[in-house]
């Protein structure tokens, strides 16, 4: 079952359109709620006036900064640096707006358009003051001592700061010394490497549905993603109730990419007005509104310096980037800026590294992870610069590689800095077999002599390669319950999230092989905090790996259970039964069994405690881990260009992966295709643009290019299990980012070999007027 | 703002008496008034496609169009695509075996779109295909496999054995 291409067990309710997304909670009497935001990038607010909305009939209430005022700012769920206390957001503007979308005041009202009726007439005075939106530019004034104070939080008093958050430094050997003495033939190559401002957008914007039930006296919200459990903590802090009294429900989630699911003000908006106005309220973010109030991501300017030996060897690598934050820090805290430069070495061993982080604030939408964070940049970062480095050594691109590579013999491998609070230890990977094996299934040495062929008849196409290493599997815990009732079904209950990955399929495959057992006969429970205690979330690539191993260890626990009740009861020894087809059964008497149902109607309560068990055929287990499992993987892509019109058409993607062990090798090879699509969307298409007043151009999908049907060519996939994690039960790795990861640096590297430009981008999204431009 | 006016609206096969403003959209008259909400919103300006819809036959944007203006008209969305509650419709089939959906907010756009398509071209080919799935937009597959789901089901369509 583990490893088998097993039909998803969420798809039939979803096929027939009866899944329950955000919006499908529809609750009588609902109210709801329609967020104001600044119309300009920056500016002082003088008045924020809301009578007009109250006047109209519908509108029930409206609040501005002043009838939320006790709030905190928002806090950080990931990487909490305490230099970023006093750039955190407000949950509605407090003085200052200082992007376009900002939130700066609500309408209630009983129904969604008269909502949008009342907002219209709410009266915002601004007093316009300059945008800042270079992030590349030097640091300018941001936040008073009083806005720092008070956002910071910490009853301290604080300076004022300026717009670079923070900076720091992740390093290891010398690199100072080994720029000052390089040996004889030895290069200083140097590249720049720019990545375009986009995020994930999921199909479905944000929502949520919140009602306090009197009845119960529950805060119930509905419509939670990727993190119910800590969004549980937060509500609860921020409404003022002990968290047992709020409960946290996942819907079907349309997408999570990173952005969604994450505390935004309109979450605690949603929550507040159901504590205060005691009626469910409902929250519905538009397309519009998405596109300037969801986390953006992506935008950074990296400068990239290394010390080259003569054999293409990298004795030394000398980093520098900037990250575009926008106008707040919201829950990620420094995660993207972290991980760029903890990942930034990737598969080479580097002898010394040093990457120096600087986050900075402009006056745009906020700026948080979309998948693959830190790694999508740093990788299309140093692919550029191995790529310019074998071009101008004069060797391939695929030696200057493997001369760097990590060689398997090394594993597992210690680079002597963190990435995500955790030692940084490339657990298992044979980074050239993979790599071999890629080039041999998809016969890429004839790829790159019909591409150069093309080119020799007057056609302008290109081959282009990055090689990579993705991280997954974060800890520290999850856990989860596995349940037979007295029928003998099956409930998986544990603390896992779907952002519509397929983790109940996954975690159903998981039980299924250990109970022996068909994974759709299973029902998974996750995402409710009223329904198991602990759960993590669903991000940074971490539930097969965190909540396949729980699910797998509670499972073993149950049959462990179950076989202990057989023996008593059918008087033979636990090591001679086994579990097959639902039944325990003595191994060499496969007639003489108990199924799972009989086992569990044993273990009622008065059974159990005859047989000194706990009651119910149930246990739980889980997995608790300190380290992150890194999968590897190599993206190749075949474009063309269209010389009138300069755009690139990528007409073959191929990517191989090795994730140690695929649980379900079908819904790993979606999870990549859905990622290349991702990655060719912010390679080619994607990019939140702004006018010079920092008004946003990209508002719309007519603005903001989606990549269609049309636009993703076919992906070829190598899923390899060469390098199996050592450090969880199932062997393990994630599968959710490998798709993105390199996706920028194949086809930048592609484009530069269509146009026989060598390091000729270094920028994405490669715009076809660039590409006309490079044509000449 | 004017009042509520009644509208008649027929349904996947069943009628529906209800009333709304003359704003008020297919999609929110669908979803709000009938109860449907497997028709979803993605964009609510008519790219995403996720809205997508049969009128008289014909796909449209139900975020772009009046409930008032699909008044007497025959409407099937998502919901009314199974027979029965055993058996999926060819495209659902086809969608679930080919993992063609993830997230499956996109999906039952996707699903009108292709069910409807087939009905009227049952032979259509795979580039013309790709074009037609050009419509909507899908965040988390890739494509290939709705691609993939919707050839599958256009040979179940014409009653053609599957490779």
């Amino acid at each position: 079952m583990i490893g088998a291409r097993a039909l998803r067990i969420e798809d039939p309710v979803l096929l027939r359109g009866a899944g329950r997304f955000a919006a499908d909670v529809i609750r009588p009497g609902e109210l709801h709620m329609r967020v104001v935001r600044s119309p300009i990038a920056h500016g002082r607010i003088r008045s924020v006036d809301v009578t007009p909305a109250l006047l109209l009939d519908g509108v029930v209430a409206a609040w501005t900064h002043a009838d939320i005022a006790e709030l905190p700012a928002i806090g950080f769920r990931l990487t909490p640096l305490a230099d970023l206390l006093p750039y955190r957001q407000p949950v509605l503007a407090r003085r200052i707006v200082r992007y376009v979308g900002e939130p700066v005041a609500v309408v209630f009202a009983t129904s969604a358009y008269l909502a949008e009726d009342g907002a219209e007439l709410v009266r915002l005075d601004l007093d316009p003051l300059p945008a800042h939106l270079d992030a590349d530019a030097e640091p300018t004034a941001w936040l008073d001592a009083e806005q720092a104070t008070w956002a910071a939080g910490l009853d301290v008093e604080l300076p004022a700061q300026d717009s670079q958050a923070t900076a720091f430094t992740v390093e290891y050997g010398d690199v100072d010394a080994a720029f000052a003495a390089p040996g004889p033939g030895w290069r200083v190559i140097e590249t720049d490497a720019r990545i375009g401002r986009h995020t994930g957008v999921p199909m479905e914007c944000r929502g949520l549905a919140a009602v306090y039930d009197e009845a119960e006296q529950q805060l119930i919200v509905d419509g939670a993603a990727k993190v119910p459990f800590w969004n549980r903590e937060a509500v609860a802090a921020m409404c003022g109730l002990p968290p047992r009294q709020v409960q946290v429900r996942e819907t079907h989630v349309g997408g999570g990419f990173g952005p969604r699911g994450e505390l935004y003000p309109e979450d605690v908006l949603v929550t507040l007005a159901a504590v205060r106005l005691r009626r469910p309220i409902k929250w519905i973010e538009d397309r519009q509104e998405h596109l300037v109030a969801t986390n953006h991501s992506r935008g950074q300017h990296h400068r990239l310096r290394a010390l080259v030996r003569p054999d293409g060897e990298i004795e030394a690598l000398d980093a520098a980037f900037v990250l575009d934050q926008g106008a707040y820090v919201r829950t990620h805290g420094a995660t993207v800026a972290s991980l760029t430069a903890s990942m930034l070495p990737g598969p080479y061993r580097i002898p010394h590294f040093r990457a120096r982080a600087q986050v900075r604030l402009t006056h745009k939408t906020p700026a948080g992870t979309y998948r693959s964070p830190g790694r999508y940049e740093g990788t299309f970062a140093r692919e550029r610069l191995v790529d310019r480095i074998a071009g101008e050594l004069g060797l391939d691109p695929v030696e200057v590689r493997e001369r760097n590579f990590i060689p398997a013999g090394a594993m597992p491998y210690e680079r002597p800095i963190q990435a995500m609070g955790t030692h940084l230890v490339h657990d298992s990977g044979d980074y050239a077999l993979l790599r071999a094996k890629v080039w041999e299934k998809f016969d890429l040495d004839g790829v790159r002599r019909s591409v150069a062929e093309r080119r020799a008849a007057g056609e302008l196409a290109g081959f282009g390669f990055a090689f990579f290493v993705e991280k997954s599997g974060i800890g520290p815990y999850e856990g989860a319950r596995v349940s037979v009732d007295s029928s003998g079904a099956v409930t998986v209950t544990c603390g896992a999230s779907s952002v519509g990955q397929g983790v109940d399929t996954v975690l159903a495959q998981v039980a299924a092989e250990v109970l022996g057992i068909a994974h759709d006969t299973i029902r998974v429970v996750r995402g409710r905090t009223d329904q198991f205690e602990y759960g993590r979330g669903a991000f940074a690539t971490r539930l097969a790996v965190m909540a396949g191993s729980a699910v797998a260890n509670a499972a073993r626990a149950l049959a462990g259970k179950a076989r202990r009740v057989a023996a008593h009861t059918l008087g033979v020894p636990v090591e001679d039964l086994g579990l097959a087809d639902g039944r325990v059964l003595v191994t060499g008497d496969p007639a003489r069994a108990l199924t799972l149902a009989e086992i569990a109607r044993l273990l009622d309560p008065s059974g159990a405690a005859e047989l000194g068990e706990s009651p119910g055929l149930t246990a739980e287990g889980w997995f608790h881990s300190d380290h992150m499992t890194y999968p590897y993987g190599l993206h190749a892509a075949v474009v063309r260009i269209d010389p009138g019109t300069g755009r690139p058409h990528v007409e073959r993607f191929i990517v191989g992966y090795d994730v140690g062990r695929a649980l379900n090798p079908t819904l790993v090879e979606g999870q990549i295709a859905g990622g290349v699509a991702q990655g060719l969307g912010g390679a080619l298409y994607e990019e939140f643009r702004y006018a010079e007043d920092g008004t946003p151009l990209c508002t719309t999908f007519m603005d903001y290019l989606i990549p269609t049907a049309l636009e993703i060519p076919p992906i070829e996939t190598l899923i390899t299990e060469d390098a199996p994690s050592p450090i969880n039960p199932l062997g393990v790795k994630g599968a959710g980012e490998g798709g993105t990861t390199a996706v920028a640096a194949a086809v930048a590297a592609a484009v530069d070999d269509a146009l026989g430009r060598p390091n000729a981008i270094t920028s994405v999204p490669i715009h076809p007027a660039q590409v006309r431009r490079l044509l000449g | 703002m004017t009042s509520a006016i009644p509208l008649r609206l027929y349904v996947n096969g069943d009628r529906y008496e209800i009333a709304v403003e003359p704003r008020r959209t297919l999609a929110d008259a669908l979803r709000e008034d009938c109860g449907l909400t497997g028709t979803h919103l993605g964009c609510e300006h008519g790219v995403c496609g996720a809205c997508t819809v049969l009128v008289d036959g014909q796909p449209v944007r139900s975020c772009l169009m009046f409930a008032v203006q699909a008044e007497d008209s025959s409407v099937r969305t998502v919901e009314g695509l199974a027979p029965d509650e055993e058996r999926l419709h060819p495209v659902q089939q086809a969608f679930w075996e080919n993992h063609g959906l993830q997230c499956g907010f996109c999906t039952p756009g996707f699903l009108v779109l292709v069910a409807g398509y087939l009905e009227e071209h049952p032979d259509a080919e795979e580039a013309e295909l790709r074009e037609v799935l050009s419509s909507n937009l899908c965040r988390c597959t890739g494509y290939q496999n709705i691609l993939t789901a919707t050839m599958c089901a256009a040979r179940a369509m014409r009653g053609e054995e599957l490779p």
